[in-house]
């Protein structure tokens, strides 16, 4: 018998004053898995994930977590066995890092003891050297807040991680070495991850699938390989072909040889 | 040290604690109303604009109107929970104070709250969101604290403009540092009236300074400037305020007066005499001329002197004159039936309104009567204390001698006669039995058609104390025990510029064999 999937969205639907519209949405995400929600901006795919914990809640359809359906009522709870990181991160510039990182544990009723052993811990995991929990926010590099607001919204140990374009403000090489840290802490920790992000190529080196949503649908569903090689969909072929074009370049001017055939486009 | 400086430090541990409970009273529950306010406001658009509108009207209108205007308020109030639940309370001094003051108090807080709520990261509040906090822990741990400078200095602005108009609170008949400022407005004593500016202006500088160190402490998580600020605040006003806690609970009299000398000094004459017999006494000085006899019918003081005109016109509404004697008797049953006030007795002199003029201008226009002042009144300026020209009194004489001034101004009792002595006036209206008419050489107009009603000085006696034994062997007394002239002279040992004397000392002499 199948497991049920960690999270399950059926027939769901959100309208915002009748301009912008998401659905009616089907998707499921299995535990482990690690899910990119990729798209152009108002696509969706924000508003989808924020139904999935709640801070949005859906006209029509049902969402599950975790084999528990969200609803108004259960949001807060269900909250804080979910982690949420963002692009604005939203570190509490009156808290130092320990405080920001204590709260998903204080919230969960933690003990003063395992508080502090749980932030060390915390620190350990991001790579931030333990002197910096005496710090105020205001005072860390962009690279290192991130790391705190990750570090933060896994406090509470939850089992699924949302995250709305996490490292999207930071600068590319921060960027880049931020998201393969989130891929070994995902698959270190067993986490179910949904990512959204407007970088294919993010999606394509980080996820294990990706849902591409345009106008409110979802128009493809795939593991990453498959999605480059040849779509069905024009649209998703018109925006796998700029990754794919670059990765070419490079591999090209890696191996030293390159032709004037190779330069079209 | 000046004699009068001891004077006013002798008052101030009263003065001061009295100021900085009501300033403090108000304080608390303004910020108590206008936090949850504002936390709804912020919330809310429904809840913000009505909310944010009322507290700016309230702040548009002036503070001594404000106070003044509860006193009405509550004392109906006061007769509604009278007839409802068989006891009232009192409306004058602390409720009306307190109430006036802490909706002074709640524009700033409410405005700051709002500004600072709504200012907050709107990510730290999405950031809280997504951590599951419910919306009091996102209130109190998120967006409180970020909000806290902008609350802070709202706290500030509320907390100096409170202090200041606090001093506002003595003509309502709640003691405050306000007790120094009208006195001496009214007795001409500036050292009095800077000193109580100067008292009130550096409690308000202080607290400014110690809720600055609060809010920099708040906003810089510097721990200790929180407790310096609050350790200061908090061993201050226990200082301040020790003076009440350690008076035994006023069980004694209270003795009202009206806003100038005579009232004073007449005040601080009973006064003494209950003293005398043992009694606790206690004087609510600057009530308005309307405010203390309905203070005296409500019971919460319970004597002072008032004078049979403005009770006959003012209180019984009569537009008649049916001569002194008549006056007198029908004020004694009338006021006694309607409101079951007694009127022990006349003091034995008169204050009249009068209207008065420099002698050598008199006699230059050859005015000696009112009759005399009608022809000449088109080219004159009658200058007035603030209530003349509201009275029935200026609208009786005005109708019997058909008096059209070509210019009418209304002074503080104090300045009216120094626009006399200057020129800026040229006819006032007097009180018989004021010193300055001798002083400075001042004559009175008769009054042939005997349209301004007498004004007998009379001790009156609340109906809560009509068969109190003490007050009554104390003041039975003064019944026709003073004298115009002896009156004249106490008034003016006060009012004049040299050798002044306080209101106490010049009731000494008042009284004959005394």
């Amino acid at each position: 018998m199948p497991r049920s999937p960690m999270i399950e969205l059926r027939g769901v639907t959100k309208a915002w004053s009748g301009l912008y519209a998401v659905g009616p949405l089907n998707l499921s995400v299995a535990e482990g898995e690690f899910v990119a929600l990729l798209g152009g901006s108002g696509c969706g795919k924000t508003t989808t994930l924020k139904m999935i914990n709640g801070l949005v809640a859906p006209d029509a359809g049902e969402v599950w977590v975790d084999g528990e359906r969200v609803g108004p009522a259960s949001g807060w709870r269900l909250r804080r066995r979910i982690g949420y990181v963002f692009q604005d991160i939203g570190l509490f510039p009156h808290m130092t890092v320990a405080e920001n990182l204590a709260c998903g544990p204080r919230l969960a009723g933690w003990s003063r003891a395992r508080i502090a052993a749980r932030v060390d811990e915390l620190l350990d995991l991001v790579a931030l050297p333990r002197a910096t929990a005496e710090r105020l926010p205001d005072t860390l590099s962009g690279g290192q807040r991130q790391r705190v607001g990750v570090a933060r919204a896994l406090g509470a140990a939850p089992r699924v991680m949302l995250m709305d374009e996490p490292f999207g403000a930071l600068d590319p090489i921060t960027r880049d070495t931020l998201g393969r840290a989130w891929r070994e802490w995902h698959d270190r920790l067993g986490l179910t991850t949904v990512m959204v992000t407007h970088d294919v190529m993010e999606a394509l080196l980080l996820a294990d699938r990706i849902v591409v949503m345009e106008a409110g649908q979802i128009i493809a569903d795939d593991v990453p390989g498959a999605l480059l090689s040849d779509h069905a969909d024009p649209r998703v072929r018109d925006l796998m072909e700029t990754p794919r074009r670059q990765a070419l370049r490079v591999a090209a001017l890696a191996e030293g040889s390159i032709g004037e055939d190779s330069r079209h486009g | 040290m000046d004699e009068r400086v001891a004077a006013a430090w002798a008052l101030l541990p009263n003065y001061l604690s009295w100021h900085v409970f009501l300033s403090l009273c108000a304080l608390g529950l303004g910020f108590s109303v206008s936090l949850p306010l504002a936390v709804a406001a912020s919330r809310s658009a429904i809840v913000r604009w009505p909310s944010l509108f009322g507290a700016s009207l309230i702040q548009t209108i002036p503070s001594l109107a404000l106070l003044a205007l509860f006193y009405p308020l509550l004392l109906a109030f006061s007769s509604l929970s009278l007839a409802w639940f068989g006891h009232g309370f009192p409306a004058l001094g602390f409720a009306p104070s307190l109430l006036a003051l802490t909706l002074y108090s709640m524009l700033p807080l409410l405005r700051n709250g709002v500004t600072g709520l709504m200012g907050v990261d709107p990510a730290a509040v999405e950031a809280a969101k997504g951590l599951g906090m419910t919306d009091a822990q996102r209130l109190w741990r998120v967006e409180l604290p970020l909000a806290a400078p902008v609350i802070m200095a709202g706290a500030r602005t509320a907390a100096v403009a409170t202090i200041g108009a606090a001093t506002l609170a003595t003509p309502v008949g709640q003691t405050s540092l306000g007790n120094y400022i009208f006195s001496g407005l009214q007795t001409e004593n500036w050292v009095s009236v800077l000193f109580g500016c100067a008292a009130s202006a550096l409690l308000a500088l202080t607290v400014d300074q110690l809720l600055g160190l609060i809010g920099s402490g708040v906003a810089s998580r510097r721990r200790w400037r929180i407790w310096a600020g609050a350790l200061g605040l908090i061993v201050g006003s226990t200082v301040a305020l020790s003076p009440l806690i350690a008076a035994p609970r006023e069980g004694g009299y209270v003795i009202g007066a009206k806003n100038f000398s005579e009232q004073y000094i007449l005040a601080e004459l009973m006064a003494s005499r209950l003293k005398a017999r043992g009694a606790t006494v206690a004087i609510k000085s600057d009530l308005g001329s309307a405010t203390v006899y309905r203070a005296l019918a409500a019971g919460e003081i319970d004597a002072y002197v008032d004078y049979s005109g403005t009770l006959w016109e003012n209180v019984l509404h009569r537009t008649d004159n049916p001569g002194r004697d008549s006056v007198l008797s029908g004020l004694a049953t009338d006021l006694k039936k309607r409101d079951g006030v007694i009127v022990l007795g006349p003091l034995g002199f008169e204050n009249a309104y009068v209207l008065a003029m420099r002698a050598e201008r008199a006699k230059a226009l050859g005015v000696v009567s009112l009759a005399d002042l009608a022809g000449h009144a088109d080219q004159l300026t009658l200058g007035t204390d603030l209530e003349f020209l509201s009275r029935p009194e200026w609208a009786a004489v005005r109708d019997a001698y058909g008096l059209r001034f070509g210019k009418q101004t209304a002074y503080q009792p104090t300045f009216m006669y120094r626009a006399l002595g200057d020129g800026q006036a040229d006819v006032i209206s007097a009180f018989s039995s004021d010193g300055r008419i001798a002083a400075d050489h001042l004559v009175v107009l008769s009054d042939p058609k005997a349209a301004l009603p007498p004004y007998d000085a009379v001790i009156l006696i609340s109906p809560r104390r009509a068969h109190d034994a003490r007050l009554i062997a104390a003041l039975k007394p003064l019944i026709g025990a003073v004298s115009v002239n002896a009156m004249r002279d106490a008034n003016y040992s006060v009012d004049r510029d040299q050798e002044k004397r306080s209101p106490a000392q010049a009731a000494r002499g008042l009284v004959r064999g005394e």
